[in-house]
């Protein structure tokens, strides 16, 4: 089974094709940005893209991602490292509490901005809806995002 | 203190309180002038270190050690305590920055290994770890510098009294001369140690860093992916494992489907454990070992098991429900305050009111599930855990293996949340456990349904209320009997009134009593412990007797304080009046209390004491017929003395206010025949962004020892919610949810 993951192929044996994208990513792959917070499409901790659309990825056959792109937080920052818009606006607006849905929620915020360029707080808030923060950073989230898309208006970046 | 952690067979109750004692305790053994020793590095360098335990390592020591380390290379801060996300990994080392006078983009912080030794206790509860930390830090910083004034005086041949620091230099202003940090740390490490008595602190306006907004030393790597979290980690060669325990506490294990488990894909092992008899150390239940995360959960779902429930828990909630409300009117079985005559007062009131509240039980819902990585080998076990109570975790898991406490290694995680669940170290033992019995190091990972099953749950409670308003409409007398639950005999955890509870000592006649009724399910300490529910009922009633009196409720709150003064003369930890109405004046006017609201809108406004933290808040609500409430804005007020980092403080008071609201909204645990009856976040529907309000922080800059801000914001929110609500419709909410009276938040 062969799996594209942040532009890379990866060759996957012994992979059960059932077995959720977000295992195989984790303990395959050892890319543990996407996280597990509940394990049916509640949460969205383990946020990823496939084919630009934000998927959960626990609940998501690994089989179904291999004709597929795969985006994942690790991918997210320009070849020399650089931050994305979008994960800067996270660190510059502090958002992190604990943390832990925080690469979800920056995943589904890329989403947004990719297809919404200059969303409205209620483009914000249907986008961001399915991911859910148990430490209350939503405000911060929601400032991060029209932040980032401001850069990403003035800087030309798709 | 650590009795109460240690003995086999300890329930939770009051870790809270031994939490918030433990820090304290064991700081006050140890005089400030006698914990910090300096100790010589190999190659160089300047070291503190706590040592109130034991000495410090000495020269040849090669791993940091103490709260800051300088060398030619740069400034190392280390942050002791475990980060839940209430920021201390950030803000612990800004103490010790300040005092040092390093420039914040000059260090680098770095969690410190779990050492009682070198760092003392290392917890996160109890909103202690700036508050308890804070001359510790403080000290650690301001020696650290006046050494390197001491040899930065050598090396220029000027007296001490002429230099001056900033920015990680020693300044000469006569000359010019600057040194930095770096260059003096070998020269530094050999001057003799200040006497920390002596030692000189800033005051709260020569603060250069302190108060500032700084952004988390974490937040790169966060948004990168990197594995920050226990359940993140891995080790060569490492399994998987998942545990299997009876749904209802305490059941054993009779049987299970073994050879149908073990003849499943990538299943190495599967085994049942026994249990040794302590509920928050292992409970019995059956291990499943495979090769994958995803292997052990499959076989998880195939997995049968036929449990004896001989001696497990029946727990019933609607059962409590009904109890209660067959006792509420009867006298509590325990008095815990008796002030005044409270029956006199009662029957003298110009008016008398009576009311019954309820809340139920709730689940904690730290995102990050339950994990923990361990390896055995040789008789020792290593650990990486996402634990709030590391040390403690290290004598929960020495006990459940038989070990020696030496023969357990703890390494601290970063947690994806905490709110009270990870001082609890279950998690920690069966991993334990099951490494004991692989030949190789387990990640054990527990489902969101395993962590909903068996967590330590925020107790429900019931609340028979009786008050009574003079002739001038102040409240005179005011009566409590609070229904709550007992582990045979023993008050559940946050189920029964601490000493001082708030409004003890602000009402003349005031009578707080208590009945327990039978509980077996374990609960624990949830985000400001019993100040989390109670808060709701006691200042929604104050609002009650308010609104009887016909009087504006910010006017009664203020004359229940009364004169500006501390509650319990030297307890630093006390309520003090002042400092209560100042946050209740300042939240009003930030909010425009008394204007002029449009039908079906409402401000409301409450305020509540805990965690040595004063706050009030002020909800504008509007709501519409189908009872849905929309939060327009939550206005919060603190007074936790200085802060220290303000994009922190901020966060904590906007998280407690969106948890608070998430909270009283719709989460409920209930319980029958010993089960709870939720399992995932399908029936326990956290707060979206999209019902998120506008919160506005504000602090009152008061110079009173700082206080932690992880808990108190988030008492005074559904008091305030359920005031606004009454303003806005007349409606008395009194159970918690509120979808139990058929209101949303939305
Ligand atoms: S873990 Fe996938 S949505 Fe919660
Ligand atoms: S920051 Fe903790 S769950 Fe979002």
């Amino acid at each position: 089974m062969r799996l594209n993951v942040n532009g890379k192929e990866h060759e996957l044996e012994g992979v059960d094709p059932n077995a959720p994208l977000l295992w195989v990513l984790r303990d395959g792959l050892g890319l543990v940005g996407a996280k597990f917070g509940c394990g049916i499409s509640q949460c969205g901790a383990c946020t990823v893209l496939v084919d630009g659309q934000p998927v959960r990825s626990c609940s998501y056959p690994v089989a179904a991602a291999v004709e597929a792109e795969v985006s994942t937080v690790e991918g997210l920052a320009g070849p020399d490292g650089e931050l994305s818009a979008v994960q800067q606006a996270w660190v510059d607006l502090d958002v992190a509490q604990c943390g832990y849905c925080q690469a979800g929620q920056i995943m589904a915020a890329e989403a947004l901005l990719r297809e919404n360029p200059s969303p409205s707080d209620a483009d914000i808030d249907r986008a961001m809806a399915p991911n859910l923060c148990r430490c209350g950073t939503y405000l911060r989230i929601r400032e991060a995002i029209r932040t980032a898309a401001e850069k990403r208006t003035e800087g030309g970046q798709s | 203190m650590k009795r109460a952690f240690d003995t086999a067979g300890d329930l939770a109750v009051d870790v809270e309180a031994a939490v918030d004692g433990m820090e304290i305790a064991s700081i006050a053994k140890i005089g400030r002038r006698d914990f910090l020793k300096l100790t010589g590095l190999v190659g160089g360098g300047l070291m503190l270190s706590f040592t109130g335990l034991r000495a410090a390592a000495t020269g040849g020591a090669l791993h940091p050690n103490g709260f800051l380390r300088i060398d030619s290379e740069g400034i190392t801060l280390y942050a002791k305590n475990p980060e839940i996300g209430q920021g201390v990994k950030t803000s612990l080392p800004m103490i010790v920055a300040e005092e040092l006078d390093a420039a914040w983009e000059d260090v680098a912080v770095v969690q410190s290994p779990i050492d009682a030794a070198t760092y003392g206790p290392q917890v996160a509860g109890g909103s202690n770890s700036v508050r308890v930390n804070w001359d510790l830090l403080r000290t650690a910083g301001a020696t650290a510098r006046a050494m390197l004034v001491g040899a930065a005086a050598v090396r220029l041949g000027v007296p001490p009294a002429e230099l001056a620091t900033r920015d990680s230099h020693v300044l000469h202003e006569r000359t010019g001369a600057r040194l930095a940090y770096t260059e003096l740390a070998d020269a530094a490490a050999a001057m003799p140690v200040p006497d920390a008595g002596t030692l000189p602190l800033k005051s709260p306006d020569q603060f250069r860093l302190l108060g500032r907004r700084i952004t988390g030393v974490d937040n790169e790597a966060l948004v990168r992916g990197e594995p920050l979290f226990g359940i993140d980690q891995s080790l060569p060669g490492m399994k998987y494992a998942v545990y299997q325990k009876c749904p209802a506490q305490g059941g054993r294990v009779r049987s299970f489907n073994e050879s149908e488990i073990k003849a499943l894909p990538g299943v190495q092992d599967v085994f049942s454990l026994e249990g040794n008899g302590n509920p928050l150390e292992l409970m019995p239940g059956v291990a499943i070992v495979a090769d994958s995360t995803w292997a052990a959960l499959a076989a998880k779902r195939q997995l049968r098991v036929d449990w004896d429930e001989s001696t497990a828990a029946r727990d019933s909630w609607s059962d409590a429900v009904a109890q209660a409300g067959r006792l509420r009117h009867e006298a509590g079985a325990n008095r815990v305050v008796d002030a005044g005559d409270v029956d006199a007062a009662l029957a003298a009131g110009a008016q008398r009111l009576e009311s019954y509240y309820t809340y139920h039980f709730a689940s904690h819902a730290q995102l990050e599930p339950q994990n923990c990585v361990a390896r055995f080998a040789n008789g020792a076990v290593e650990l990486w855990a996402p634990t709030q109570t590391p040390h403690r975790g290290i004598g929960n898991v020495a006990s459940t293996l038989g070990l020696a406490p030496e023969r357990v290694t703890v390494h601290q995680t970063r947690c994806g949340g905490g709110f009270g669940r990870r001082l609890y170290n279950d998690f920690m033992c069966e991993a334990a456990a099951i490494a004991a019995r692989v030949d190789a190091p387990v990640k054990l990972q527990w489902t969101r349904e395993d962590d909903m099953s068996h967590d330590l749950f925020r107790a429900g409670g019931f609340h028979q209320l009786e008050g009574s308003l003079d002739g001038e409409g102040r409240v005179s007398g005011l009566r409590d009997h609070f229904i709550t639950f007992a582990d045979q005999g023993r008050p559940v955890s946050g189920g029964s009134f601490r000493p001082g509870v708030f409004p003890t000592g602000l009402i003349d006649n005031l009578r707080l009593e208590e009945t327990a009724l039978d509980w077996r399910t374990r609960c624990g300490a949830w985000r400001a412990p019993f100040s989390n529910v109670f808060g709701f009922v006691i200042e929604s009633f104050i609002h009650e007797l308010a609104t009887a009196a016909g009087r504006d409720h910010l006017e009664v709150m203020l004359e229940i304080f009364g004169e500006p003064r501390w509650l319990g003369t030297g307890n630093p930890r006390a309520l003090h009046t002042g400092r209560a109405a100042g946050v209740v004046r300042l939240a009003a006017e930030k909010a425009g209390w008394g204007r002029p609201m449009p039908p079906g809108r409402g401000l409301g406004l409450a305020f509540y004491f805990s965690h040595a933290g004063h706050v009030a808040e002020v909800a504008d609500v509007s709501v519409d017929a189908e009872k849905r409430i929309k939060v327009h804005r939550v206005t919060v007020a603190a007074d936790v003395g200085p802060i220290v980092n303000l994009s922190g403080a901020e966060n904590q008071l906007e998280g407690s206010v969106i948890d608070g609201l998430s909270t009283m909204a719709g989460l409920s645990v209930t319980f029958e025949n010993g089960r709870v009856e939720q399992s995932n976040f399908d029936a326990y529907p956290m707060l979206r962004m999209p019902d998120a309000p506008q919160v506005d922080v504000h602090f009152v800059a008061s110079d009173f020892p700082p206080s932690g801000l992880g808990e108190p914001g988030l008492p005074p929110l559904a008091p305030a919610v359920c005031n606004a609500v009454f303003a806005a419709t007349g409606h008395r909410i009194r159970t918690l949810p509120i979808s139990e009276e058929g209101f949303s938040i939305g």
